[in-house]
């Protein structure tokens, strides 16, 4: 019998990890995500499957155990909220310039500063075109629903194993906070230290004669090597655009119109469609599922079909960027954001695709 | 099928744990549903509202500006959610301290003054369960087994004792519900 | 005398009463000479060979002089950003509780940006050993004031001397977290004379001892020179450092195991 829930995004993501088989979990309490770590204490994951559970004294202390932990090769993560994650960006960082593989979770609210505590994506650039220092991107993934949230930290921890690289669950307090039905499935295993010896010969789990001994660093004070370190990195971000894209088109085959959204905006939009479509509107909804790596060729491709497309986001505009990165001029792309934590509504959206496109 | 719902009031009015058990009553019934708070302060005794969608099909957006069913415990709610009720639509209200009343000609109201019926009875703590007696008395979506499976579900095992008095108090709303415009 | 040993008549294994440890590596040292760093470093390698723990060792590295400690130390190393080697520590430790895990940071590392990394590493009791080597001043970056400069002391950012009523006064962490109940030994020793390095390599023997029977964290200070930040030869370095930072930051345990 399958065994389905009623849980937040919060607590769907951290029943996902300890089923994912993760081995460590180090955070800090900010709302709207502290359901995660107190989901993960109520559960006793030490008892359950011999996952690490601990409360950091700082965001960034947190990232930094998740750096050690992952530079030994362990499946670890953590979870914030915005003015966390900026904390976190260091670490993050370092992890960039080590490789090390780790998930992190942002439910994402409404900035700048300590801003609100309700929804928001305005963390989009931070968290697609690097954040921290240096040159490095992380895979973003961008849950639309409940169920997205289990089944990311699945996925993530795969990815992040994948390419060596951190992965990023971009949500956002709706997502997080919201109750919808969660299938979940078995719980995988976690890897023993042997396992882990054998699968990561690069993590310092301890010099023994057969091997030279790991050593987990971002410094080279040589340039020349440097820059190799560099052109590899950038190497592997280009496999990954190659790759790892996901998303969604939702009613896009017929599509005159088309609405570009993720997270809890492409919900939004998908009613959106429905509403749009009662109206005679063809229109329909891309949703980015990565948004490292971004849909490019689909939006491109979309460009070339459709007259216009709206860019639905909780933001001054961030993924619009991309989205006309992408459409390169061949179609007009216009933006609608509400900012500060408030939520567009459906018929809000229907409105702005009709005042940009249709009733010109 | 699909209803979308707004429930409103005060923190501490039980306006969250009402949509919770609505919401667990609905996946028992084998609905898709989703249940959508508005969080943060309202913990701490402000105002608290929660979307809950009850539908046979994939739930869209689970964030909403109209709703089929608004269920309106304060004023504050009463001044917010009462134009964003769609046209034909269900409006039901504890009249305890509302001054002013609904207005609209478009909709059906209805009203359950649960806080007075509960106190009368002995179940002050579920005067929230009354409300949604009130609210399954005029939508009957739900069947009385899956709300008893809905109660299993949503609250703690040692809470389970409390059941009955849960049950009681749905079948009293569903008593004490008066229909005050209902369009023909 | 008959006859001068040559060379290679000296150099037989029956003679042999010292020899560099084994896992230290053969880069060479980057450090100054005249510095403690590397007498510090080897009393922890030859430590961890005489215990046979290099297989089971996971070392962190800081931000500061020792930034490339991991070059010179032959086991599995973890760079940390700056001050957050507790925290590290932390996660591979939490992660691998049978593993020997250490730090080995400076006093800006440690004592000011890494502060609250240090404290709370120290108040959950971590199974992990600090080595925290103070020489009272930013050796890396070209000798600027450090939170353990002493009072009057003049650096690069503190050119008429450290004006304790503008720039606070030294800070001794190592009696902050003897307070903390995590910590289960804290000592403090020094590396300028053959006394000095014995008392330590007993130091560094006790902090692994302690962390293979989990009795928390183990916390070893090296007060010692930085002749170049100092602007001083070796020799005046070391008398300098008895003279002015002893009286400050007197030498000898601090908190040690109830019987």
């Amino acid at each position: 019998m399958k065994d389905i829930r009623l849980m937040k995004g919060n607590e769907a993501i951290a029943e996902g990890v300890i089923r994912a088989g993760c081995d460590g979990y180090f955070g800090y309490p900010i709302t709207p995500q502290s359901e995660v770590l107190e989901y993960l204490m109520a559960t006793n994951t030490e008892k359950r499957t011999g996952m690490v559970t601990l409360q950091a004294e700082s965001e960034i202390a947190s990232i930094h155990m998740v750096y050690g932990g992952a530079g030994a090769g362990k499946r670890v993560m953590t979870s914030s909220s915005s003015p966390g994650i900026s904390l976190m960006q260091e670490g993050i960082s370092f992890m960039a310039g080590t490789e090390l593989p780790c998930l992190l979770l942002n439910v994402v609210r409404g900035g700048p500063g300590l801003g609100t505590i309700q929804p928001s994506q305005s963390d989009y650039f931070q968290a697609v075109k690097g954040g921290g220092h240096g040159d490095y991107k992380m895979i973003v993934l961008a849950p639309a629903s409940v169920q997205e949230m289990y089944d990311f930290a699945k996925l993530g921890f795969e990815l992040a194993f994948k390419h060596r690289i951190q992965v990023m669950v971009l949500s956002d307090g709706a997502i997080g906070q919201m109750m919808e039905k969660v299938e979940l499935d078995e719980q995988l295993p976690r890897l023993t230290d042997e396992e882990i010896v054998k699968k990561y010969p690069w993590a310092t789990t301890g010099k023994t004669p057969d091997r030279p001994r790991n050593i987990i660093t971002s410094l080279d004070l040589n340039p020349v090597k440097q820059e190799i370190i560099n052109i590899n990195l950038q190497k592997k971000f280009k496999h990954i655009e190659e790759t790892e894209v996901r998303f969604e088109r939702i009613e896009c085959d017929d599509a005159e119109y088309l609405f570009v959204a993720y997270g809890s905006s492409a919900r939004v939009c998908q009613k959106a469609v429905q509403l749009g479509r009662a109206r005679g509107i063809k229109v329909g909804l891309l949703r980015p599922i990565t948004l490292f790596p971004y849909p490019v060729e689909e939006v491109a491709k979309l460009a070339k079909q459709v007259k216009g497309m709206l860019a639905i986001e909780m933001s001054a505009g961030q993924m619009v960027e991309d989205v006309r990165l992408a459409v390169n001029g061949v179609v007009p792309v216009a933006h609608y954001g509400r900012l500060g934590g408030i939520l567009p509504a459906p018929d809000e959206v229907i409105h702005e695709l009709e005042k940009n496109f249709i009733n010109k | 099928m699909t209803e979308e719902i707004i429930i409103a009031g005060f923190g501490g009015q039980g306006v969250l744990s009402m949509g919770k058990i609505l919401a667990y009553s609905g996946m028992m019934q084998n609905k898709e549903v989703s249940w959508f708070p508005s969080y943060g302060p309202e913990m701490r005794g402000g105002t608290a509202n929660v979307t809950v969608i009850l539908s046979d099909e994939r739930i869209s957006s689970p964030i909403l500006n109209k709703f089929d069913t608004a269920i309106i415990l304060n004023q504050q709610s009463m001044d917010k959610f009462e134009p964003s009720v769609k046209p034909g639509g269900v409006l039901i209200y504890d009249p305890n301290g509302i001054v002013h009343h609904p207005t609209r000609t478009d909709i059906n109201i209805y009203t359950i003054e649960a806080a007075d019926e509960a106190a009368k009875v002995g179940l002050a703590k579920v005067f929230n369960m009354f409300v949604l007696g009130a609210f399954l008395k005029i939508k009957p979506i739900i069947d009385d087994e899956y709300i008893h499976k809905g109660l299993e579900k949503s609250l703690p095992v040692r809470r389970h004792n409390l059941i009955p008095e849960n049950e009681k108090a749905i079948a009293g709303g569903k008593k004490c519900v008066k229909p005050v415009q209902v369009l023909s | 005398m008959d006859h001068i040993l040559t060379r290679d008549e000296v150099t037989v294994p029956e003679n042999l009463v010292y020899s560099r440890t084994c896992l230290l590596t053969d880069n060479a040292l980057s450090y100054c000479p005249g510095c403690g760093h590397g007498t510090a470093h080897r009393l922890i390698m030859e430590t961890i060979e005489e215990m046979g723990l290099q297989a089971d060792t996971i070392g962190v590295a800081p931000v500061g002089c020792s930034v490339l400690a991991y070059d010179f130390m032959d086991i599995d190393m973890q760079q940390a950003a700056h001050g957050r080697a507790p925290a590290v520590a932390t996660g591979i430790k939490r992660l691998y509780p049978h593993k020997t895990v250490f730090t080995y940071q400076g006093d800006g590392d440690l004592a000011a940006i890494g502060t609250g990394e240090t404290l709370h590493a120290c108040n959950r009791g971590e199974n992990i050993a600090i080595f925290f080597v103070n020489n009272g001043i930013y050796g890396m970056t070209g000798g600027q004031m450090a939170p353990t400069t002493l009072p009057g002391m003049k650096t690069a950012t503190s050119p008429f001397g450290r004006d304790t009523a503008s720039m606070g006064f030294p800070l001794k962490m190592t009696e902050l977290i003897a307070q903390l109940p995590g910590t289960y030994y804290v000592t403090r020793q020094a590396v300028h004379t053959p006394a000095a390095v014995r008392k330590t390599k007993k130091a560094v023997e006790k902090a692994f001892q302690y962390q293979k029977l989990n009795k928390g964290l183990c916390f070893v200070e090296i007060v010692s020179n930085c002749n170049s930040g100092w602007k001083m030869t070796p020799l005046e370095s070391n008398k300098w450092m008895e003279e002015n930072m002893f009286p400050y930051f007197p030498l000898g345990d601090i908190k040690l195991p109830k019987p």
